[in-house]
């Protein structure tokens, strides 16, 4: 991708930014993260469909962060990544440039969070069809069939992090699993140590994941984790009309409340 | 053989439902005696990871209640706390944990009556639910997890 | 014990299958589980997976399993007691299908279990196993076992090495004692024919010279290449829980009141937390820092204090890696000169 290129040569040569994160070819099936800082380093980069991997989690890595100013290439997932971040107050504005690329390959450059809030508003990034199809699936069936179903999923996990790692919006330094007084949630990767831990999980982002769907790929026992917050992502905006990372003033679904809200089941 | 009588937690805000609770008392109003009260200042500070945390110690039933809407000794805690429970019954649902067995409800300080109904209510429901075999058995997977390793 | 030379024919695996599993033996194998391959216990050869190249995990946790359960205690009036494992209940098991380099991990983790203090149950459980391999006729990008002083037919840490040659029939090796019972009690092997291994495996070119590697490595520990090769590890423990020779482990009690279990679980130096201290100082703060760890236990600790290479090569991590850190591209780049 060569204007992708030469726009990285620029920024980096005219010191607008300190790292331009984006995309080089992997060794596998998909693209790797790619930390440009010098020149040359730049020839490396791509973007294509193996690019999938949402980079927002990088804006976080204080390894990353200590680097100076950043550029990123963003997908509409990274830019609501990284308007929840910015809701968040973990970055300020111009600190981070986004570099969105358009299907035609036209790169756009996000400076600022109006940029990338207007372009939001013009694109589509809830649930597929698909996704959705297999929520509705899960929901039809019996609670006893949807507990062993996810018991049995959760049996595979050896609780290596690798989804909460690879999540953008999970930047806790002391994690609730790394909290001994109380120990909330037990360390051993036990039936019980690993329901409660999905479950707490996708609690914590509830309102907040944006789908990019980075958790079940990363996953090396290919977990469906994405399952459980997407059937939060989908009754969120029907109980609450809200949607994650839409706007950097965004106050989180569960950090607010409406003296309206409805439910049915509460006596 | 004797009938099964379930364990009920329930968690209770101090200014509304936990003083209910006392009027059910001072009113000699019998009720249920299968329930544990946990007393919180506001259901606003009910974490969702202490529900779990009741049926991973053996609770078969768990009752949240606190100041109705509106009337929250802390003005707000209690609309937090509806959203809460709005997302995280959701979310267990969907992961199959039973929601039948939790009950919420808005129980006032005035309400003692009210509040042994809620009572009596929900343990007749979970005793007609039965024991929580499945996640009693999930919880004490920890201490015998020797066999479990290759399955 | 000389290594014997027998013959299996393809129609006899279940024969051998079966007078395992009529011992009573635990027969753990490959088996698709959804979109993975994964070991799980097996009751019939049927259920074992065809067609694959490696398992997900390695085997390790046949002797490490994930949790273990060390001993149980009661506090009392009195005082703490303590109650012991019982080894005995370990059950015999049986790796059924594994590769050469699953079993080519267990010396390094026995070369860390038993490290001037022979871990017990390691132990018991290490004995109470029996390992028969399949030589890999087939590898892929991430395998680098030659590199790493293996190989896709290597016979070490196995019982039992079966390469599958044509005319549906495997030659054996039966390399141990153990392997030797079992052979005897299946009835299953035939009289050794002359099948040359060399040209039943996968072709696995060497790589790096992995003497480069754990020189190279010693000499840098300053250098800025770890920064370099850690800045988009992003701190999971998924390569070392998948890797075979992984042995970090977290010691943690599990009460139920007034009693419980102490449990050694998995853990990886590649979470932040690993090396935090109580007074809150964590010798290794950065990624760099964690990952040059990883390559330096491997490459310079192991090699340097126990005289085993703490890598199979199998490149589990890889393949597992969220970010795709592929850790065979690191060790030849540190294998180069000046690092």
């Amino acid at each position: 991708m060569n204007e992708l290129i030469a726009k990285a040569k620029y920024l980096l040569s005219s010191k607008t930014v300190d790292v331009v994160i984006g995309y080089g070819k992997g060794s596998g099936k998909y693209a790797r993260a790619e930390f440009i800082r010098k020149l040359d380093d730049a020839d490396k980069m791509i973007y294509n469909e193996t690019c999938i991997q949402n980079l927002a989690t990088y804006v976080q890595k204080h390894e990353v962060k200590h680097l100076g100013k950043i550029a990123i290439v963003a997908n509409n997932y990274t830019l609501r990544s990284l308007l929840v971040l910015a809701s968040e107050f973990q970055f300020t504005e111009g600190q981070v440039l986004a570099l969105y690329i358009t299907p035609e390959n036209k790169i756009v450059e996000m400076p600022d969070f109006k940029s990338i809030e207007d372009h939001l508003a013009t694109v589509d990034t809830g649930l597929k069809p698909d996704e959705k199809e297999i929520v509705d699936r899960i929901e039809k069936m019996t609670v006893a069939e949807r507990w062993d179903f996810w018991q049995k999923e959760f049996a595979k996990c050896f609780k290596c992090f690798a989804c909460r790692s690879s999540c953008p919006l999970c930047y806790c330094t002391k994690c609730m699993t790394e909290s001994n007084q109380p120990q909330w949630i037990p360390v051993a990767a036990s039936d019980l140590g690993n329901m409660e831990w999905h479950i707490m999980r996708a609690m914590h982002l509830a309102g907040r994941c944006v789908n990019c769907g980075d958790c079940a790929r990363a996953c090396p026992m290919d977990i469906p984790l994405n399952l459980l917050t997407y059937n939060l992502i989908e009754g969120i905006e029907k109980d609450f009309g809200a949607k994650a990372g839409m706007k950097a003033t965004d106050i989180s679904t569960l950090s607010t409340f409406k003296p309206d809200d409805k439910e049915n089941f509460i006596k | 053989m004797a009938e099964f009588e379930p364990k009920i937690v329930a968690f209770v805000c101090n200014w509304c439902t936990y003083a209910g609770a006392d009027l059910t008392g001072t009113s000699r109003i019998k009720y249920a005696a299968n329930v544990k009260i946990i007393r919180f200042p506001c259901t606003g500070r009910i974490d969702f990871m202490l529900l779990l945390k009741a049926f991973a110690n053996g609770a078969d039933g768990i009752i949240v209640s606190g100041c109705h809407p509106n009337d929250c000794h802390y003005t707000y805690g209690n609309f937090h706390a509806r959203r809460r429970w709005m997302i995280f019954r959701k979310l267990i649902d969907f992961a199959g944990i039973d929601i039948n067995r939790i009950s919420f409800n808005w129980v006032s300080a005035a309400e003692g009556a009210r509040w042994a109904e809620v009572v009596n209510t929900t343990v007749e429901t979970v005793r007609k639910l039965g024991p929580y075999e499945n996640y009693k058995q999930v919880a004490l997977s920890i201490y015998d997890q020797e066999d479990k390793t290759h399955e | 014990m000389e290594t014997e030379k027998r013959t299996l024919k393809k129609s006899s695996l279940e024969k051998l299958f079966n007078s395992l599993k009529g011992e009573g033996k635990k027969i753990i194998a490959p088996v698709k589980k959804g979109s993975i391959i994964d070991f799980c216990e097996v009751s019939t050869i049927q259920e074992m997976a065809e067609d694959y190249l490696l398992t997900v995990q390695s085997a390790k946790s046949a002797a490490f399993p994930k949790i273990e359960k060390l001993f149980d205690y009661v506090i009392s009036q009195e005082g703490v007691s303590t109650k012991d494992r019982n080894l005995d209940s370990i059950p015999e098991m049986v790796l059924f299908g594994v590769r050469p380099c699953d079993a080519f991990g267990f010396d390094s983790l026995s070369a860390i279990f038993n490290w001037e203090t022979k871990d017990t149950i390691y132990s018991k459980r290490l004995e109470k196993l029996s390992i028969i391999s399949f030589s890999c006729n087939k590898a892929d990008a991430y395998c680098f076992c030659t590199s790493v002083n293996g190989s896709p037919g290597s016979i070490a840490g196995s019982d039992i090495l079966l390469t599958y040659a044509e005319n549906d029939e495997f030659l054996a090796e039966i390399i141990t004692e153990k392997g030797k019972i079992i052979a005897e009690k299946s009835d299953a092997f035939e009289a050794s024919k002359d099948i040359d291994k060399s040209k039943l495996l996968a072709d696995v070119p060497v790589l790096f010279d992995v003497k480069k590697v754990v020189k190279n490595a010693t000499a840098s520990f300053d250098s800025e290449i770890w920064v370099e090769q850690s800045l988009r590890c992003i701190g999971c423990g998924s390569c070392a829980f998948v890797c075979p020779t992984c042995a970090c482990f977290d010691i943690q009690d599990e009460s139920n009141g007034k009693q419980g279990s102490r449990l050694r679980l998995w853990d990886s130096c590649g979470f932040s937390l690993f090396t935090i201290h109580t007074s809150g100082h964590n010798p290794r703060e950065v990624q760099s820092a964690r990952w040059r760890q990883r390559i330096m236990h491997k490459f310079s600790y192991m090699p340097d204090r126990l005289d085993v290479i703490g890598c199979v090569g199998c490149g589990r991590c890889s393949r597992a890696c969220p970010v795709d850190m592929n850790i065979k591209e690191h060790l030849i780049q540190i294998a180069k000169d000046k690092i």
